[in-house]
């Protein structure tokens, strides 16, 4: 005979509801493996790179003796074999990342001056990150519960023009107009007046993308059943927007994230350059024109680490707000 | 006819199998006449204003800057007022549009014909305007052949992947996955600020010497990492159309692999290649303005729209048109492809609207 016993959760079964599951684990640990290898290839890339350079990183010194050059390569560590070479910039960025002396500003490190300007940019990144979100997520939302109405064809017509649109075109308009003919704020970035314009600049074109993911997914909830169901049960209209629709329609924003980081920091290049911002952006540039090559190697390395860990955070946060999704 | 006295006769009616008559026939009548699948999709795309405008944008544009320079007096890198054994004739320096130099305002009151300055000239008296033509030119071109180069490897690499499948298919999907997350656009600065200069040495006296060690690394730069997500598409249509309900069908009703191919195959991964190359053109030309006004992209004195709105940022204040041209000229060809890519995208595959 078989005995019904009363149904009791095991301590298991109720660590594994609020866990994740195996399978989302498993994705989350290729992930970051994946991640890690994209920096190591980043790293590995940038590095060899850098040595196919002609002449080395001196040839532009004027007037070097032999002697001279070789006390400057021993220095720098260059007269070693390129691979023990590439095998301690390797174990020096990854451990302490250092990423050895800039060759143009003298006395420095390189990642003293990634640290100088990450300070700067970080600020203007994540605030600019921050309004094209939520001026997105309102102008989508707003766009798509007024579907079909002057509105939404407003907001539709304003986020098909700022996405199309190049950061260094929309910073040299944005410039010419508000500080150069009205002059309402300095065209100088150092100061965090200056700041307004740069933030405005970066922000409006992932604002036109979120705008147009917004409506599209909130547009596609809105059509869902459950929300039938919860207008029929009598919920008050504002609690359906935010309760029910909304929180889902928000699910692939997430997956945006990790792009729109990637484009605010290579739209921060040329927008701290125009704006001339004192931010990591135009010391990479800057490194470019005066072929400050640690400086260089130095800089797309953080950067790249950067873009490549909000990708892995969006994703791996997407995974687990709806596991039903699946990346394989 | 059932025979029915018999209900288990296998006796055929001969009366099945009379031919049809005209009344029958009428039910048959097609009520359109049958479309193929590029007429039905040129069709849709005819319906969609927003696209179709778009599109006579880019063909007036493409058309402008190729037509333009053969009947346009003067030429890009020519700086009028410059005369050899004559002083330069600064007059012709940052020239407000429609304003004349010193010694064309003499030929005017000669009697002479001058063609007009439409744009003005710049700092070194070039004439604007067949710049902005001949920087349209150039940027386009570079969308056009870099979409090319991507299209190329895309496929082939994309086709094999989903063909073989299995192991190869892993190790190309790996490698795709990795290049995928670097960062393009870093890794693309740090290429062509590398590349071009070996590149020059390579190509001195070549006939490619004249389109530029910056273009050149700009396309390698393409063709290294830009295939990615063509092969990936492809790779995944292929994988899927294999296993459609349809081709399954065409097997089962004796189709071979050649019918199965070319008209079941292709045309479906057809729609998903012209679609990812269309909106390959705009990526690409944003990536060579984006280059060109980091200082990275065309050599001088070829312009590119990149270049010519990063040399208007110094004279601003007193030039403002100078940025403003290049700058609605790089938004209105992104944008009128971007949508025409839409246009496409909708018209030809209405199930990836996304």
């Amino acid at each position: 005979m078989v005995k019904f016993a009363p149904y009791i959760q095991t301590e298991s079964q109720k660590i594994g509801r609020q866990n994740v599951n195996p399978k989302t684990l498993s994705y989350i640990v290729k992930r970051i493996l994946l991640a890690v290898l994209t920096v190591w290839v980043v790293l590995t890339i940038t590095f060899f790179v850098m040595h196919f350079v002609p002449g080395g990183p001196f040839a532009s010194e004027k007037a070097i003796t032999p002697a001279v050059q070789a006390a400057l390569e021993a220095k720098y560590g260059l007269d070693k074999p390129l691979m023990e070479q590439y095998w301690t910039y390797l174990v020096d960025a990854f451990t302490k990342f250092d990423f050895g002396p800039s060759l143009k500003q003298r006395g420095r490190m390189v990642i003293d001056v990634v640290k100088d300007g990450l300070k700067t940019s970080a600020k203007l990144g994540l605030i600019a990150a921050l309004w094209a979100t939520v001026a997105g997520v309102v102008l989508g939302a707003s766009a798509a519960l007024k579907r079909n109405t002057v509105l939404d064809r407003i907001i539709m017509v304003i986020s098909t023009a700022f996405v199309s649109m190049p950061s260094f075109i929309m910073g040299s308009l944005m410039l010419l107009f508000f500080s150069v003919k009205l002059g309402l704020v300095p065209a100088n970035g150092e100061t965090a007046k200056g700041l307004i314009l740069p933030v405005i600049t970066l922000g409006l074109s992932p604002m036109a993308n979120i705008i147009r993911l917004t409506r599209s997914s909130m547009l596609d909830v809105l059509g869902q059943d459950y929300i039938r169901t919860a207008r029929a049960k009598g919920v008050a209209p504002l609690r359906i927007i935010f309760g029910h629709a909304l929180k889902n329609a928000l699910i692939p924003v997430i997956t945006y994230i990790g792009p729109m980081l990637a484009y605010i920091v290579t739209g921060s290049l040329v927008v701290e350059q125009i704006f001339a911002v004192p931010g990591i952006g135009r010391a990479f540039v800057q490194s470019i024109i005066n072929r400050d090559y640690p400086l260089i190697m130095g800089t797309t390395i953080v950067l790249a680490s950067l873009i490549v860990i909000m990708n892995l955070i969006s994703d791996i946060l997407y995974k687990i707000v709806d596991p039903r999704i699946d990346f394989s | 006819m059932l025979n029915r006295k018999k209900p288990f006769s296998i006796q055929q009616d001969l009366g099945d199998f009379r031919p049809a008559t005209d009344k029958e026939k009428e039910y048959l009548v097609q009520m359109r006449p049958s479309t193929t699948f590029f007429r039905d999709g040129v069709k849709r795309f005819m319906k969609n204003k927003v696209a179709l405008v778009s599109f006579i944008i880019i063909i007036l544009i493409t058309l402008g800057c190729i037509i333009i320079p053969f009947f346009w007096p003067y030429s890009y890198d020519a700086q009028l007022g410059v005369t050899p054994g004559k002083p330069v004739d600064s007059s012709f320096k940052n020239l407000k549009p429609f304003q004349y130099g010193k010694t064309e305002l003499k030929r005017i009151e000669a009697g002479e014909k001058v063609f007009p300055h439409v744009f003005g000239t710049d700092s070194a008296g070039r004439d604007y305007f067949i710049r902005i033509v001949y920087g349209t030119r150039i940027s386009l071109a570079v969308g056009f052949f870099a979409s090319i180069i991507v299209l190329v490897i895309g496929l082939t690499v994309g086709s094999i992947s989903g063909y073989f499948g299995g192991k190869v298919d892993l190790v190309i999907m790996r490698i795709v996955d990795i290049i995928y997350s670097l960062p393009d656009m870093l890794m693309v600065i740090l290429l062509a600020s590398v590349i071009r200069e070996p590149l020059s040495k390579i190509l001195e006296g070549s006939v490619m010497e004249k389109i530029g060690s910056n273009i050149i690394s700009l396309f390698i730069v393409f063709g290294l990492l830009y295939w990615v997500s063509m092969s990936r598409q492809i790779r995944g249509q292929i994988l899927s159309l294999r296993e459609q309900e349809y081709v399954l069908a065409a097997r089962t009703a004796g189709a071979k692999g050649k019918w199965v191919i070319t008209k079941h195959l292709l045309p479906n991964c057809i729609s998903v290649i012209i679609i990812s190359t269309a909106l390959q053109i705009p990526s690409a030309i944003f990536t060579e303005s984006y280059l060109s006004f980091l200082g990275l992209g065309v050599n001088a004195p070829m312009p590119s729209l990149g270049s010519l709105a990063s040399d208007a940022l110094n004279g601003m204040y007193s030039y403002p048109e100078r940025l403003v041209i290049p700058a609605v000229m790089i938004s209105l060809i992104v944008l009128s492809l971007n949508l025409f890519g839409d246009g496409l995208r909708d018209a030809f595959d209405p199930k990836l609207n996304g």
